[in-house]
């Protein structure tokens, strides 16, 4: 099952991480370094029901239709 | 009057000249049992596996022998363990070039190796590099072996098919000759005639799907040069080809190199010698000798007629569906057709089924084709990205599988032909949950090492019944039908195969050596059950 409730254990420190990641660097360059970021998060979380989930949810964000 | 069945392409082998038939000068056209239309891989696969089951079979063809020209390649383990049920595949193993490892590149840095083939234990290699023509002759060695021991086989050259006409119990043909026109009937016709099927275009039935706008170069290079014998693909080569490129080895000291060239180009100009030679230097470097054997120009498309079997007349083959060639799955899933369709057509004429046993052809093959058609389309994707965002993922991926192991699991040059598993097929009896998966009914026998010989060796004549550490009868007649026999003791590869977590077992396995039905013990009624429903009489 996705997670949706809060689940980050430093949500500040995770979130201002990503955008300094980013820093310096050209719009393709960021884009290939999200590339990367999703395909190593997926792989992390592995299962391929929640991996779907999440993708149907960054596609759009209203909650499923009960 | 002289007519003329042109040849449209030149032939690597004259096997079956024109010879006129008694058949030609008869009053009323004579009626055959089974005609196959189509002397490519799968007809001939498919006169040689009837002809063996003793089912009288003609085949026509409007060439006398393959084409020139190297075409398909990659020939997989399934294609070979049944060319070998055909008695075909001795010559091909040693002609054929083995190979299991192939290496992906991007520029000129190796991403990493994979093994096809880690588990030992197997008869067959993972793949065989055999030019199309000589898969096609040593078949043809096949049929006049099989026609010298009896088998009711018989080829006509130069025997162009201009017209049918299906009836409900008969179809009847339209052959152009040298000597020109004649009819024939028969009672199935089996339309092997390629991915340009004129017995589909005359039926009026559909060929849906999708074009690839990409144009692949094959050179076929004759050099001596001390490659090792292995797979390797470049994405976005070091030598500047367009996107990317394969090399294969294959007999005779000649290798095929593929070059993706992309959708806008000048085909008469790129398919000119210097300038292959040109693409062909930048690979090579400098100083390497070779002749240019067999070059052409390609494009490609996923697609399929969405149904296999119409009345009497069966699709099988590239006719029937088609695929790009990453993954080598043309002629290897056409071969599984003719696997399929043989056996049952032979119950079919022998009386011993219900012709309704021929819808599962269609099924099954349309599943199989559906899997082909996904995998290769995954392929091509990754290849050559559709999309910018598509293209940035794609990237991603080989930026990682340099280093990170994961990747190199997304990283997709081509998903090598796998034989297809027919689940939820509707000749499927009762499984059992501690056996192991990969043999679960609808699965191709995995083959294991028996005292002085084979598994497979061993399967496929008729039905099986195959008991592992349990005993079963050596002689069985049920449904009319003769079912053989074989005890085995467990071996560690029987046991990790076909056991799993229980001691011992008996299987049910189809002409085609797909398992039908398993059970943990030996009970006749649940195999008269199980055996009427694989030949679709339930
Ligand atoms: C460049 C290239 C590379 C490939 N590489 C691979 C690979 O590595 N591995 C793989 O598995 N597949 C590969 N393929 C695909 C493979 O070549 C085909 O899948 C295979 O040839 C299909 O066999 P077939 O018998 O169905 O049809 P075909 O080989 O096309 O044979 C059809 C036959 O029917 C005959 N015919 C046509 N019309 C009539 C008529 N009206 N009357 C009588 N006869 C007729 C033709 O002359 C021909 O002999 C490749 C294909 C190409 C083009």
């Amino acid at each position: 099952m996705l997670i949706t409730t809060p689940n980050l254990t430093r949500a500040d420190e995770s979130y201002a991480r990503l955008i300094a990641t980013h820093d310096g660097l050209t719009e393709a360059e960021s884009h290939a370094l999200n590339a990367r970021l999703i395909l190593i998060l997926m792989n992390h979380i592995g299962d391929h029901a929640i991996l779907a989930e999440a993708m149907r949810l960054a596609r759009d964000p209203r909650p499923a239709a009960p | 009057m002289k007519h003329d069945v042109p040849e449209r392409y030149a032939l690597a082998f004259r096997l079956y000249p024109y010879a006129r038939s008694p058949d030609q000068d008869a009053r009323a056209p004579v009626r055959h049992r089974v005609i196959v239309v189509g002397g490519g891989p799968v007809g001939l696969a498919t006169a040689l596996d009837l002809g063996r089951r003793a089912i009288p079979v003609l085949l026509l063809d409007d060439h006398e022998g393959p084409g020139l020209g190297s075409r398909a390649l990659c020939f997989a383990k399934r294609t070979l363990e049944i060319c070998d049920r055909l008695g075909a595949a001795a010559p091909m193993l040693e002609k054929g070039v083995q190979w299991n490892l192939g290496k992906v590149f991007r520029d000129d840095r190796l991403l990493y190796e994979f093994n096809l083939l880690p588990e030992g234990g197997h008869a067959m290699p993972a793949f065989i590099n055999l030019q199309q023509p000589w898969f096609e002759k040593f078949l043809h060695d096949a049929i006049l072996s099989a026609q010298a021991e009896g088998a009711p086989i018989e080829l006509r050259g130069k025997n162009r098919v201009d017209a049918i006409t299906p009836d409900t119990d008969h179809v009847t043909l339209t052959v152009m000759t040298p000597d020109g026109p004649y009819h024939l009937e028969a009672d199935w016709l089996i339309a092997c005639d390629g991915a340009r099927s004129p017995l589909r275009g005359m039926m009026g039935l559909g060929f849906e799907g999708r074009v690839f706008e990409d144009n692949f170069l094959i050179a076929d290079v004759k050099m001596k040069a001390d490659f090792p014998t292995e797979r390797w693909f470049w994405f976005e080569p070091h030598f500047k080809s367009g996107d990317s490129a394969l090399l294969h080895k294959q007999p005779d000291d000649i290798w095929r190199i593929d070059f993706q060239l992309g959708w806008n180009i000048d085909r008469a100009k790129e398919l000119e010698p210097a300038r292959i030679r040109a693409r062909v230097d930048a690979m090579l470097g400098p100083g390497v000798d070779y002749e240019l054997d067999w070059c052409s120009i390609y494009t490609f498309q996923c697609r399929r007629m969405e149904r296999f079997r119409h009345g009497r007349v069966l699709f099988a083959g590239d006719s029937a569906h088609q695929v790009s060639p990453f993954g080598a799955r043309g002629a290897n899933s056409g071969i599984q057709d003719v696997d399929n369709l043989a056996w049952k057509l032979a119950l079919v004429v022998q009386g011993a089924a219900p012709d309704s046993l021929l819808d599962s052809y269609d099924a099954e093959r349309v599943h199989g084709a559906e899997e082909n058609i996904l995998n290769s389309t995954r392929s091509t994707d990754f290849i050559t990205p559709k999309t910018p965002v598509s293209r940035m993922f794609r990237n991603a991926v080989l930026d990682l599988a340099e280093t990170l192991p994961f990747a190199r699991t997304v990283v997709n040059s081509g998903r090598l032909s796998l034989p297809c598993t027919y689940d939820g097929s509707a000749l499927n009896g009762p499984d059992h949950p501690q056996m192991p998966p990969r043999t679960r009914p609808g699965s191709p026998c995995p083959d294991a090492p028996l005292a002085g010989g084979w598994l497979l060796a061993q399967l496929g004549r008729g039905f099986t019944l195959l008991g592992i550490g349990i005993e079963v009868p050596p002689q069985l007649t049920l449904h009319g039908l003769a079912v053989d026999g074989l005890t085995l003791d467990p071996s560690p590869e029987l046991a990790a195969r076909y056991l799993g977590d229980v001691p011992g077992a008996v299987y049910l396995i189809r002409p085609d050596q797909h398992v039908a039905a398993r059970w943990d013990r030996f009970e006749s009624a649940a195999l008269g059950q199980a055996l009427a429903r694989a030949i679709g009489k339930e």
